[in-house]
């Protein structure tokens, strides 16, 4: 019942034999080695697995896999070097135990594509369907800022 | 990333040092073991008890079995093949493996699925059936004293603790615990006091909810076992397994990488004693990974009743308290009698009440076990005894600052075990946060269905006892250093902060150190990351360590006639003619402790205090009963803060927390132990929404003496005044007191159309 799925993952084109309810976090795992997009509650609520599918943010647990035929699939992993986002989640001290970090550094990075200078409201806003149990969200909001200075200049 | 090992004259102390292992996080390649898959490795997914309290009469595992792609199942008998007394736990050996003749909860752990796939594992799970003679449930811990539903048969102290030992054998009682303190004549200064108070308190069920959910992985060979686990107590799961099966300490290998949070649910045994005895019966790797609904029957928070009775005489002292708790333990102890015991003796708080008495009372229940949440039992506590004392104040028409100002328990005055205080900033703490939250001055105590109002809480916590823990610092040939501790870093920072004790003895930048995860065939024993215990005492096993590190280098140094500015590296080189060798330094530390006497008296309770307190400005809308926290205040004494900014962080991310488990976070049973929301859809948790707009974090001024530099814990302290403080403020603006957690926009507006 598998069958062949082709897609663009960050910037490399890959081909995956995949079953009908394989999510994309499992693909992403099983056969890419790519352990970044994490599932943790399994219901799309918490943000762990968020992953950028044509550049629009999904929770790669409840995504299947199939889906992604033919898409550009972007995770944490993609670059080689640090980018603002990461640097002004390392300056901000804006993660502790790190779990959820790949989650929170890709939507921050599709809300900054969005808007370049978001308001502690839009921040809170738009990164509200990530959750993190160490709660550095004051220090999640104060990194975006900070990334969004970055990206600015 | 460049690494310097160029020594530094620059102190390591008090610095700010991004964590050292940033990098790994913000790129998603941190090692978690919820990324390892070994070769030919299984996937175990449990079968679990649909009733609260049952003899278990039969398990049809056949269907299961015969499905595709199921390698096997295991049922408490095969258990019994490879262990076969499997009862485990850190205080009763009161849990097993896999249910054996009864079950106690509902979602406990009955039949395991193997299978290459996890899919396959879990859909031959619904294939399972089980039949029970269903017995009498208890779910209330007061109702659990008197009721005819007895949930062991016998009590099993392990034997560890001393004041368990009386309990051995027992039978027809759920109290796995009474513990006792008396000092003074608290009924005869009850009866001479002006006023006399008394109030009950309740607080809910909730879980840890670590995004990681818990995950183990084991390995084994004829004559070794491997276990790969998101643990906090990596030593303690090495014991608790060479145990169970009869084996020596050195042939169970304990591995536990980073940690995806913890919070106190990954402590002691939980899946680890299953995925051993599973690898033992199938000889190849097996992972048992939780879904976050399973984590909910697994380790939860302790609900708990308190009754507090306090005697204040006409200037306006408390001169008695008297404290009687209740624990929800569940239906197995974990560490339950230890949060009954260590934190029950500070159950009348930070106050100076020369006759006290408590009571303190672990339950079994049969809900989902309790042990240990970012608290050790305190927030439970001073909930209640920080509500009370506001209750007290309020009646008595003092001001609640002024009043507990008049009462705290003073540095060098014996606290209700007898032991004095010492390095305890219980004043300074209550300065700050009053003065942060303009305690006093006038505010917009709002109007029409918005109202707002302001309250404060402090509490203590005593540092838990006997315990010990050992480092090993290596110093290499170029000068740069490796420190070996089994402490966990679950995000709380230890790896940072242990790198920068042993580069300030060094005096080397932190960054020049690196930590070895625990793994307990290389690195030394440690009782536990748990309780804030670990900046003090593997901290001080740290500098131990590197001081010992430090001192055989200088000898070396001096037996080769080198100058004192003689850099590291030209030791070694002049030593063995070439780069190598190294030193490796050790640090054992075990603080002083004297064990309580019958009456709870001891002249050394505890290591160091903790002592938090919160302030906050809260709006209710009375048309919903909502609570919404605007500004919140955190003032802790952590002693010496060795990282500040990782300091502030815990802070921050404790307090957060906390206001979950005031605000709203709930588990929900029905009428037969069945939890309705076990899922982050039912059971929320805070977001970024739920952060209060203004949110400060202060660690006073203060140095523990004992410390590593003068520091101690502080994971913990953000939690402790939070609840009441909140509650307060909401008496403040709308006069209606809430006695039970949560404070729900429901309970609230019960309350006011009570009023």
């Amino acid at each position: 019942m598998r069958r062949a799925v082709q897609f663009t993952l960050n910037g490399e084109r890959v081909e995956a034999q995949v079953a009908p309810h394989e999510t994309l976090v499992e693909v992403l795992r099983d056969e890419f080695g790519l352990y970044g997009a994490r599932e943790s509650c399994g219901q799309g609520l918490c943000g762990c697995c968020t992953l950028l599918v044509n550049g629009t943010a999904v929770s790669g647990c409840l995504y299947l896999a199939t889906l992604a035929d033919g898409a550009r699939v972007e995770t944490v992993e993609a670059g080689a070097t640090l980018d603002a986002v990461q640097e002004a989640f390392i300056e901000r001290a804006a993660f502790q135990c790190g779990f959820c970090t790949p989650g929170f550094v890709l939507m921050t990075r599709q809300l900054l594509a969005e808007n370049p200078d978001p308001t502690e409201d839009e921040i809170r806003h738009y990164l509200s369907g990530n959750l993190c149990r160490c709660a550095a969200y004051p220090e999640i909001i104060e990194a975006v800022k900070l990334a969004a200075r970055k990206l600015r200049k | 990333m460049k690494r310097a090992t160029q020594p530094t004259e620059t102190s390591q102390i008090g610095r700010s040092v991004p964590r050292l292992e940033s990098w790994l996080k913000v790129t998603g390649r941190a090692e978690y073991v919820h990324n390892l898959r070994l070769p030919g490795m299984l996937y175990g997914k449990i079968f679990r008890s649909t009733v609260a309290h049952g003899r278990l009469k039969r398990i049809d595992t056949s269907a299961a079995r015969a499905m595709p792609g199921v390698h096997s199942v295991v049922t408490g008998a095969e258990v019994k093949t490879v262990v076969p007394d499997p009862y485990y736990g850190p205080a009763f050996h009161d849990q097993p493996v896999l249910a054996l003749d009864k079950v106690r909860y509902v979602g406990e752990p009955v039949a395991v699925v193997l299978a290459s796939d996890p899919h396959v594992a879990e859909e031959a799970v619904h294939l399972i059936s089980a039949e029970y003679e269903e017995l009498p449930a208890v779910y209330d811990e007061v109702e659990a004293v008197s009721s005819k539903a007895i949930v062991h048969d016998a009590l099993k102290p392990a034997g560890t603790f001393p004041d368990l030992k009386h309990l051995k054998g027992v039978k027809n009682t759920n109290v796995a615990l009474d513990f006792r303190l008396r000092r003074g004549d608290a009924a005869k200064a009850m009866a001479r006091a002006e006023r006399v108070f008394e109030h009950r308190f309740r607080t809910q069920q909730v879980m840890h909810t670590p995004l990681e959910p818990m995950v183990s992985v084991a390995e084994s060979t004829e004559d070794s076992l491997t276990i790969h686990t998101a643990s906090q107590s990596p030593s303690f799961v090495r014991i608790e397994i060479a145990r169970l099966l009869g084996w020596p300490e050195n042939r169970v290998r304990v591995r536990v990488p980073f940690v995806g949070g913890g919070f106190g649910a990954k402590l002691y045994i939980k899946l680890e004693a299953l995925v051993a005895v599973l690898t033992l019966l199938v000889h190849r790797p097996v992972k048992v990974s939780l879904s976050m609904e399973e984590q909910f029957f697994t380790i939860t928070k302790h609900a708990s009743t308190f009754r507090i009775k306090s005697g204040v005489a006409r200037d306006g002292r408390l001169v008695a308290r008297e404290c009687e708790v209740w624990w929800n333990g569940g239906a197995y102890a974990d560490i339950g009698p230890r949060v009954t015991q260590k934190s029950g003796f500070t159950a009348p708080g930070p106050y100076d009440v020369q006759d006290v008495a408590i009571d303190s009372y672990a339950m079994y229940t049969n809900l989902p076990p309790a042990g240990a949440l970012r608290g050790f039992g305190i927030p439970q506590l001073v909930w209640a005894y920080e509500s009370h004392t506001d209750m007290i104040a309020r009646e008595l028409g003092i001001d609640p600052v002024e009043f507990r100002r008049k009462n705290l328990l003073r540095e060098g005055r014996p606290q209700a075990t007898g032991t004095v205080v010492r390095d305890a900033a219980i004043g300074k703490v209550l300065e700050r946060a009053s003065e942060l939250i303009d305690w006093g001055k006038p505010f917009d105590r709002g109007s029409g269905a918005v109202r707002r109002g302001r309250g404060i809480a402090i509490g203590f916590k005593a540092c838990i006892a006997n315990t010990t823990s050992l480092a090993a610092v290596q110093v290499n040939a170029d000068g740069s250093g490796t420190v070996y501790v089994s402490t966990v870093d679950m995000g709380q920072g230890s790896d940072t902060a242990m790198a920068q004790i042993a580069a300030e003895v060094l005096r080397l930048p932190a960054e020049a150190i690196t930590v070895v995860h625990s793994d307990t065939d290389v690195t030394p024993f440690d009782m536990a990351t748990l309780g804030s215990r670990s900046l003090f005492h593997t901290g001080n096993a740290v500098r131990l360590a590197a001081e010992d590190a430090r001192a055989q280098l200088e000898a070396l140094r001096k037996e080769l006639g080198l100058p004192a500015d003689c850099p590291v590296a030209d030791i070694f080189k002049k030593k063995y003619g070439m780069r190598a060798g190294s030193v490796t330094g050790v640090g054992n530390f075990i603080p002083p402790y004297t064990p309580p006497d019958a009456d709870g008296q001891t002249d050394n309770a505890t290591p160091f205090w903790m002592v938090g307190a919160s302030a906050v400005e809260v709006e209710v809308d009375t048309e919903t009963g909502r609570v919404r926290v605007t500004r919140l205040v955190n003032v802790a004494d952590v002693g010496t803060p060795i990282n500040p900014r990782v300091v502030e962080t815990q802070l921050s991310g404790a307090s957060i927390m906390q206001l979950g488990f005031t605000l709203f976070e709930k588990m929900l049973f029905d009428g037969e132990g069945q939890l309705r929301n076990a899922s982050l859809a039912e059971y929320k948790i805070p977001g970024l929404l739920d952060v209060p707009g203004e949110l400060v974090n202060q660690a006073v001024t203060s140095e523990q003496r004992t410390g590593p530099f003068g520091a101690k814990g502080v994971g913990e302290t953000g939690t402790f005044g939070v609840s009441p403080a909140i509650a307060n403020a909401v008496h403040d603006a709308v006069g209606v007191r809430i006695t039970e957690l949560p404070l729900s926009a429901e309970a609230v507006f019960r309350a006011l159309h009570a009023k």
